[in-house]
């Protein structure tokens, strides 16, 4: 184990949890945004956790921009709602 | 013009024409949030119909309750709110023991400790848009507990604010963003689970292709010392 390791006990990790979600967003106050800063210089599973937490919302992000409604509800959706012909 | 009607203004619709019942403009607001209606109630009920039918419903009941539309709120948060009221009332016809989603929830269920500590974030782009990376991102959301599922699904998915999430679902804006880090951080779970595993194919191939390289570059020395040999 090196020295670090030795020194970083985890027992921040659990505290810091519930802030993780809110500093990937950006929206995380600075006070508690400077602590999980430095606390990941020595915790490399914090670092990683949050890493994957950004690129979880990132991949989700991505594929739901791509996802369009499919022509067949669109139609049935227009016809009951009775504006055919304004389907584009 | 009022405030209401300005912030309807901004969202790109006139509430005169809407209220009045012109069908181009009612169409116009159709265009703009059918795909995102259709998304929430698909991963929020996972069943193409039950999906269908709360779009239908959501658009037929905002029509008819345009002319009581008082402005308070955006457009697209009512539209987002007559939706999800719609999709949780299939959850709770078809599952009567699902739980409100209120507050009172918050206590019960803390943040999951992480357990998957692989970093995963170095794989290529394109693992991350396969069809079976699409299957796995759905299936993952399907884990997740109603009252986690619709606020991710209105934040993450339908990128509303917090505080629009909040107004869709009558929260507070406090107990939105600790359903959304609770949400993410269980979906971050089963993705790693996922592309950690990736991630060690990967690596495996890797290992095998330089193997190969070298065993192949091995042979062809010995080809080529063999035939010096024969040359002699």
């Amino acid at each position: 184990m090196n020295e670090t390791k030795k020194k970083h006990e985890h027992k921040d990790c659990r505290k810091l949890l519930g802030s993780l979600s809110e500093y990937v967003d950006g929206e995380l106050n600075e006070e508690l945004c400077s602590v999980l800063k430095q606390h990941m210089e020595d915790c490399e599973d914090c670092k990683i956790v949050v890493d994957t937490l950004r690129k979880t919302v990132n991949i989700y992000h991505m594929t739901a921009e791509t996802e369009a409604l499919p022509g067949d509800i669109q139609q049935r959706l227009f016809k009951s709602l009775n504006i055919e012909e304004y389907l584009e | 013009m009022n405030d209401h009607e300005n912030k309807v203004e901004a969202e790109g619709f006139s509430l005169k024409l809407l209220q009045g019942g012109n069908p181009e403009e009612f169409s116009r607001l159709v265009n703009m949030y059918s795909s995102k209606i259709y998304r929430l109630a698909i991963k929020m009920l996972n069943q193409q119909q039950d999906a269908e039918d709360v779009l239908q419903e959501t658009f037929i009941k905002a029509y008819r309750g345009l002319k009581s539309f008082d402005g308070r709120s955006k457009l697209s948060t009512w539209l987002f709110r007559i939706a999800t009221n719609e999709a949780l009332m299939i959850l709770r016809r078809k599952h009567p023991d699902f739980l409100s989603i209120d507050e009172s929830l918050e206590t019960e269920e803390g943040e999951q400790e992480p357990v998957q500590i692989v970093d995963w974030c170095c794989l290529p782009e394109n693992e991350f848009l396969s069809e079976e990376t699409r299957k796995l991102l759905d299936a993952a959301v399907q884990t997740l507990p109603e009252s986690l599922r619709v606020v991710f699904l209105l934040r993450d998915i339908n990128d509303l604010s917090t505080h629009e999430t909040a107004e869709v679902l009558g929260l507070s804006d406090t107990a939105v963003k600790t359903r959304l880090s609770r949400a993410r951080l269980r979906l971050r779970e089963e993705l790693s689970v996922y592309f950690g595993e990736r991630v060690n194919v990967i690596r495996e191939a890797q290992r095998n292709e330089s193997i190969e390289i070298s065993s192949s570059r091995e042979e062809k020395l010995f080809l080529r010392s063999k035939g010096e040999d024969e040359n002699e």
